[in-house]
């Protein structure tokens, strides 16, 4: 990348955010936000620069704006500070760049296996018991008479009404009412025993 | 500059970084700090030449070119060395500073091999033996512990933002500098065992630095 040549401009914010600086190290707080403010654009351009996506950037102002704070001992006035705050931004940028690039090793983006997780954390109690409930319900009508166990599924479970469920099973009105009856009282008894 | 004036998103930490602000000292030139180090280790030499036979060293030394120029190789190195690691301490400076020792490396050793060389062809040398290599090996690691602990101490003031690079350069000049303070304790000619051994230290040492970089120097 071809670098570009300073203009008056940029040798002039240098030389003013020197100063800031020199003024910084010698514990003026007024200075020292004002030039950490500006900072910020610099910062951002280099990390653009070196490629860092949008979701990051802030990730890396953060962590140049820290080791400034950190490093502020380390500037000599006598030498360019945007120099300096550019080699901060490109390291920082690329240890980003780097951790990320780690990170995505190790994990994948899979919204669908996400969702086919089972939670650890919830409570299948209440699921086991229903379970449990649907087993003893299904054996004791599996154990009734046929007349009784057809009258059940046509009536109750199925929810026919009685000319329907006549017509189906070719039984009397009569014969089913009879035959609902007695499962009813054969379930009752038998689910009411087991508890 | 639309984002000029204001910290955006970074305001609270902007106003949080000045509010701890304090005044600092600037560090002094690396070129300075490497002398107040290398100060260090010419204390210790003091020291030990107190316990070493000056005159058997000096003679040892004379007597051929190569004994002379492997110390020059190992002095030069350790102190280019400590420039280097100081100069890379900080956040502003290339990676190519950690060539700098590359001449004194290539002197010392260079002047070692050539001396393994000249103890095969020259009759009546006398080469270390198992045990006073191994004390070789001792005293070249044990000294660059205190020596590491100094000048660890003094680049943590910097900022480096390459740490593994820094105190595997600064761990060079630990190493080279431990290797030249044993020539008080060394009247061995270089063998291919001996020479060995500096290099396996050197390179523990060196590793070792390189090891504990991101705990101790990290900016």
């Amino acid at each position: 990348m071809a670098k570009r040549a300073p203009d008056s401009t940029d040798v002039e914010t240098d030389r003013r955010w020197s100063a800031l600086m020199a003024v910084a190290q010698a514990g003026d707080r007024n200075a020292y936000e004002r030039l950490l403010r500006e900072c910020v654009p610099v910062i951002l351009r280099v990390a653009r620069r070196q490629g860092v996506p949008a979701s990051r950037l802030d990730d890396v102002v953060q962590e140049v704006l820290l080791t400034v704070h950190r490093a502020r001992q380390t500037y000599d006035p006598a030498r360019s500070f945007v120099g300096w705050l550019c080699t901060i931004s490109q390291r920082r940028a690329i240890d980003a760049l780097r951790r990320h690039g780690r990170v995505d090793r190790r994990e994948v983006h899979a919204p669908l296996a996400y969702e086919a997780h089972c939670d650890p954390a919830a409570d299948l109690a209440p699921h086991r018991e229903l379970a449990s409930r649907t087993k003893v319900l299904g054996s004791a009508v599996a154990e009734l008479p046929a007349a009784q166990r057809e009258a059940l599924e046509h009536l109750a479970l199925m929810e026919m009404s009685l000319d329907e469920a006549s017509t189906m099973t070719g039984r009397t009105k009569g014969s089913l009412k009879v035959n609902l009856h007695r499962a009813l009282k054969t379930l009752r008894a038998r689910l009411g025993a087991g508890e | 500059m639309a984002e000029v004036g204001r910290g955006g998103p970074h305001e609270g930490l902007i106003r949080d970084l000045a509010a701890d602000l304090t005044p600092v000292e600037r560090l002094r030139p690396p070129a300075m700090r490497a002398a107040a180090w290398l100060g260090v280790v010419g204390a210790i030499a003091a020291v030990l030449a107190c316990f070493s036979d000056l005159s058997a060293v000096a003679q040892r030394l004379i007597a051929a070119p190569d004994m002379w120029l492997a110390v020059t190789g190992s002095t030069l190195t350790a102190g280019l060395a400590a420039i280097a690691a100081f100069e890379l301490s900080l956040p502003d400076r290339k990676p190519m500073w950690a060539l700098l020792p590359a001449p004194g490396v290539l002197m010392w050793i260079g002047a070692s091999g050539l001396g393994c060389l000249r103890s095969w062809l020259v009759p009546g040398t006398h080469d270390a033996s198992l045990a006073e290599a191994k004390d070789c090996f001792l005293f070249i690691v044990g000294l660059s512990i205190p020596l590491s602990v100094a000048l660890i101490l003094m680049l943590r003031r910097a900022c480096p933002l390459r740490p593994g690079l820094t105190a595997a350069v600064g761990g060079v000049a630990v190493a080279a500098a431990s290797a030249t303070l044993l020539n008080f304790f060394h009247p061995y000619d270089a063998a291919a065992t001996d020479l060995v051994v500096h290099i396996v230290a050197v390179t523990a040492v060196v590793a070792a630095s390189r090891a504990l970089a991101d705990r101790v120097l990290e900016g």
